[in-house]
C-alpha cells in the first residue's frame, strides 16, 4: 500500500465507524442532516471537489461528477421529503470509494507481481578495476570490457565466456527450466542466471542493445499497441457515460412531465428524480476501463514468463482466432542442423570432392553450407577461392585453385546444362559440379525436433484447422517430413520469394476470420513473418533479427511452444470477452431495473463496485499461463 | 524525437483523460498513455523543445486531472 491508498483506507474506516454510529443516535431535524454531513465530506471531499474542478475545465462527464451529482442529489431529495434518509448518499459516496480503493490496490498489486515476473533487468556489472571487483551501472560498461559473473547473479549484458566453466539458468527468458553448460568462447546473453561457477565475460553489446534490455523494452511497450477489444471499451466509454447522463436527464423530467400533462396524474417528481440518479450511479464505465487493458497486461506478462514474447496486445488478440499455421521447415520443425548423410556417384575422392564444397561455400553462412564445412573439418583457406557468386535458392558458383566449382540443386546443374544424377535417399542433395563436369553429389539430412510431432498435434487440438510446411527443400524430403509430422499440406523447392507468394496465396483462400500465423526462425525469413497475419520467430535467444521481425518471439526453439502461445493468448482472449459481457450486461440489466424503479441506489453501487472487482479479479487469471 | 516518461495516475480513465490532453498539447504529434506500465511515451512535433513542450504537456494533464503526476 501507498501513502494514497493508506490515507484513504483511513478516511474510509472513519466514515464507516461514523455512519454505523449515526444508525443509534435518534438525532432529528437539521441537527440530523448535519451529523450525516460529517462523513458524507470525511469521505467525498475530494470527489466534490474534482467534480467542481471538471465543470470548470469543461469536461462534464467524469465520474466524480456523477457521484457528486447523485449523492447531493439523493440528499436534497432526503431533505425534500423530510424522510431524514441520509444514509444512503453516505453509502453510495463510501463505497464508491471503497471501489476506487480496491481497484487501484489490486492494479497496483498485479503491477507489481508482473513487472517481478518480468524482473529480468540486472542492477550491476562486476568490472575488475585494478585486481579488484566494482559494482558498475551496467549503462557504463564499454563494449570489450570483461566482467565477473559470480554464481547466483544475473549475466548484465551480452558477451563471450573468457574464462570459467558454469550452467546458465536461462528460465527467465525461455522459461526452459534445464541449465545450459557453457563454456569459454561460448556466447553467454544477458538476462541468464549464472549458477554454478565464476565467469569472466567479455561483453560484445552495450547495455541498451544488450538481449535483456531490448526484450524488457518490447514487453514493456507491449500494452501500447491497443487491442480491438481495447479500442472499442475506450470507444464505448465516451459514448456511454454522456449517453447514460443525457438518459438520467431525460428520465428525471420526461415521465413526471408526462404524467402532469397528458395523463392528468400527479407528476410524482421525487421517483422519478431518484430513478435518474440511481441511473448516475450506475453509469460510471469504471470496471471495463480498467478490466480489459489489465486483461490484456497480465497475459502478456504471463506469456512472457512462459518464454513467448508478445509485442502487443493486438498481437494476442490475433494469434487467438488463429486457424492456419504456415511453418518453415528448417530451424522450425527440423534442427536446422544438417549432417553430411553420404558422398554417391564420386569421381573424386570423398575429402577431394568435400573440401571443394566447402570452400566453395566458404562465403555462406546458410545451414547446410555449415554442415559441409563441419564435415570437411579442415582449415578453411579463403585465399584459394575466388569469385563466389551465390545463386539464391539455387547454390553457389566458385573459382576453387583456378578450377570452377558449381555446388547446388539440380536447378544450378540445368542451368549450367550439366547432367547430374539423382539420389534415390531423401534428404538436400548438394550436386557438384568441376569444370562443368559432373563430379558426384553429397547427402545431407536434417532432424526433426524431437517435439515436431506433438507440437502439430497440440496445434489442431488448440483448434488450428490447418497445417501447411514451406521449404526450398526437395520435394522428396518434404513430402517425407510432413507425413511424420502429420501436417496437413507442403509446399517444396520453393525460392525465399515463392515463399511469399505461397503465404499470399493462403491468405486469399482462407476463411473469414481465420487468421494465418507463420513460424519461421526469424533468420532468412523476415518477408514472410512480415506478410502473414502474424509473424512467430523462434529460437530467438540472442538473434536480434527475430526479435525485430516478428510479432511474436519464442525464446527457445520447442515448437511446442507455439500451441502454448495459441492457449494462452485464448485464455487471455476469453477473460477479456468475459469482463466485457459481464460488465456491460449487468450494467445494462441494472439500468432497465433502475428505469422500472426495481432498484435502488444501493443496488446500483453494489453492482458498479462489485463487477468492478470481480472483473479485475478476472483479469488478474490471465497472468496465470504455467499449467495451459 | 520521441521521449518517454514515468507518470502517476490512479485510474485507467484518468489515464485515457491525460492521454487525450498531451494529444491536444501543441508541439506534441502523438502521445500515448500506458496505464500498466505508468508511462507516456511522447512524440514530439519536429524542432520543437521536449522540455518546453513537457511544460505544457504537464499542465494541460494537470487541468483534466489533478491527482496526475508526470515526472519530466
Amino acid at each position: 500500500m501507498n501513502k494514497k491508498q493508506k490515507k484513504m483506507l483511513v478516511r474510509i474506516l472513519t466514515a464507516a465507524a461514523m455512519l454505523i454510529a449515526l444508525q443509534f443516535i435518534p438525532a432529528k431535524g437539521w441537527l440530523r442532516f448535519v451529523l450525516y454531513l460529517v462523513p458524507y465530506f470525511v469521505i467525498g471531499y475530494d470527489i466534490l471537489q474534482k467534480a467542481l474542478k471538471g465543470i470548470r475545465n469543461h469536461q462534464v462527464f467524469d465520474e466524480c461528477f456523477l457521484m457528486a451529482v447523485a449523492t447531493v442529489g439523493a440528499i436534497a431529495l432526503a431533505l425534500y421529503d423530510r424522510s431524514g434518509d441520509y444514509t444512503e448518499a453516505v453509502a453510495v459516496m463510501l463505497f464508491y470509494q471503497v471501489g476506487e480503493w480496491f481497484q487501484s490496490y489490486a492494479v497496483g498489486k498485479s503491477r507489481r507481481n508482473i513487472t517481478e515476473l518480468m524482473d529480468i533487468r540486472p542492477d550491476y556489472a562486476n568490472v575488475e578495476v585494478n585486481g579488484k571487483i566494482e559494482k558498475t551501472d551496467p549503462d557504463e560498461v564499454e563494449i570489450g570490457t570483461v566482467i565477473v559473473v559470480q554464481p547466483g547473479e544475473k549475466v548484465p549484458i551480452d558477451g563471450i565466456v573468457a574464462e570459467g566453466i558454469s550452467s546458465l539458468n536461462t528460465s527467465a527468458l525461455t522459461g526452459e527450466s534445464l541449465p545450459r553448460d557453457i563454456k569459454p568462447g561460448d556466447e553467454i546473453i544477458s538476462g541468464c542466471i549464472n549458477m554454478t561457477g565464476v565467469l569472466k565475460v567479455k561483453t560484445t553489446k552495450e547495455f541498451g542493445e544488450s538481449t535483456v534490455s531490448k526484450i524488457l523494452d518490447l514487453v514493456e511497450n507491449a500494452s501500447s499497441r491497443k487491442s480491438r477489444s481495447e479500442d472499442f471499451i475506450s470507444k464505448f466509454a465516451r459514448v456511454y457515460t454522456p449517453a447514460v447522463c443525457w438518459s438520467a436527464l431525460a428520465l428525471a423530467f420526461l415521465p413526471p412531465l408526462v404524467r402532469m400533462l397528458g395523463m392528468g396524474l400527479s407528476a410524482d417528481w421525487g421517483a422519478w428524480i431518484y430513478r435518474a440518479l440511481t441511473f448516475l450511479v450506475i453509469s460510471c464505465p469504471c470496471a471495463l476501463v480498467i478490466s480489459i487493458p489489465l486483461s490484456f497486461f497480465a497475459g502478456i506478462g504471463g506469456a512472457s514468463n512462459a518464454g513467448v514474447l508478445v509485442k502487443g496486445s493486438n498481437y494476442l488478440e490475433t494469434l487467438s482466432k488463429t486457424r492456419i499455421v504456415v511453418f518453415d521447415k528448417t530451424g522450425t520443425l527440423t534442427q536446422g542442423v544438417f549432417e553430411v548423410d553420404g558422398i554417391h556417384h564420386n569421381e573424386l575422392e570423398n575429402e577431394k570432392l568435400l573440401e571443394y564444397a566447402a570452400l566453395a561455400e566458404s562465403a555462406s553462412s546458410h545451414p547446410i553450407s555449415k554442415s559441409i564445412q563441419r564435415a570437411y573439418g579442415g582449415e578453411i583457406d579463403r585465399s584459394r577461392v575466388k569469385e563466389i557468386r551465390e545463386i539464391s535458392g539455387n547454390g553457389v558458383i566458385a573459382t576453387v585453385d583456378g578450377k570452377e566449382v558449381a555446388a547446388g540443386n539440380d536447378k544450378l546443374m540445368e542451368s549450367l546444362g550439366v547432367p547430374y544424377i539423382n539420389c534415390h535417399s531423401a534428404g538436400t542433395i548438394i550436386h557438384m559440379a568441376v569444370d562443368r563436369k559432373y563430379a558426384g553429389h553429397i547427402v545431407i539430412s536434417d532432424i526433426i525436433k524431437p517435439h515436431a510431432k506433438e507440437a502439430v498435434e497440440a496445434l489442431k487440438k488448440a483448434g488450428v484447422r490447418k497445417t501447411v510446411m514451406l521449404t526450398g527443400d526437395r520435394e522428396k524430403t518434404a513430402q517425407e517430413v510432413a507425413s511424420k509430422l502429420g501436417l496437413d499440406q507442403v509446399y517444396s523447392e520453393l525460392l525465399p520469394g515463392d515463399k511469399v507468394e505461397k503465404v499470399e496465396e493462403l491468405l486469399k483462400s482462407r476463411p473469414e476470420g481465420a487468421k494465418l500465423a507463420f513460424v519461421g526462425d526469424g533468420i532468412n525469413d523476415a518477408p514472410v513473418l512480415g506478410r502473414a497475419d502474424i509473424g512467430i520467430a523462434m529460437g530467438a535467444m540472442g538473434s536480434d533479427a527475430a526479435i525485430e521481425a516478428a510479432d511474436i518471439v519464442l525464446m527457445d526453439d520447442d515448437p511446442l511452444k507455439i500451441s502454448k502461445a495459441i492457449r494462452i493468448s485464448r485464455k487471455c482472449l476469453g477473460i477479456v470477452y468475459q469482463n466485457i459481457v459481464f460488465a456491460i450486461g449487468v450494467k445494462l440489466i441494472c439500468l432497465m431495473l433502475g428505469a422500472l424503479g426495481i432498484a435502488n441506489m444501493w443496488l446500483a453501487i453494489f453492482a458498479d463496485v462489485g463487477v468492478m472487482i470481480i472483473a479485475v479479479l478476472n483479469a488478474v487469471r490471465a497472468l496465470f499461463v504455467k499449467k495451459l | 524525437m520521441k521521449k518517454t516518461y514515468k507518470i502517476d495516475v490512479d485510474c485507467a480513465n484518468c489515464a485515457n483523460k491525460m492521454e487525450d490532453a498531451a494529444k491536444r498539447t501543441d508541439g506534441v504529434k502523438d502521445a500515448t498513455v500506458n496505464f500498466m506500465m505508468l508511462k507516456m511515451h511522447v512524440e514530439f512535433e519536429d524542432g520543437r523543445n521536449p522540455k518546453e513542450v513537457m511544460q505544457e504537456v504537464l499542465k494541460n494533464c494537470k487541468k483534466v486531472e489533478d491527482d496526475c503526476e508526470i515526472f519530466i
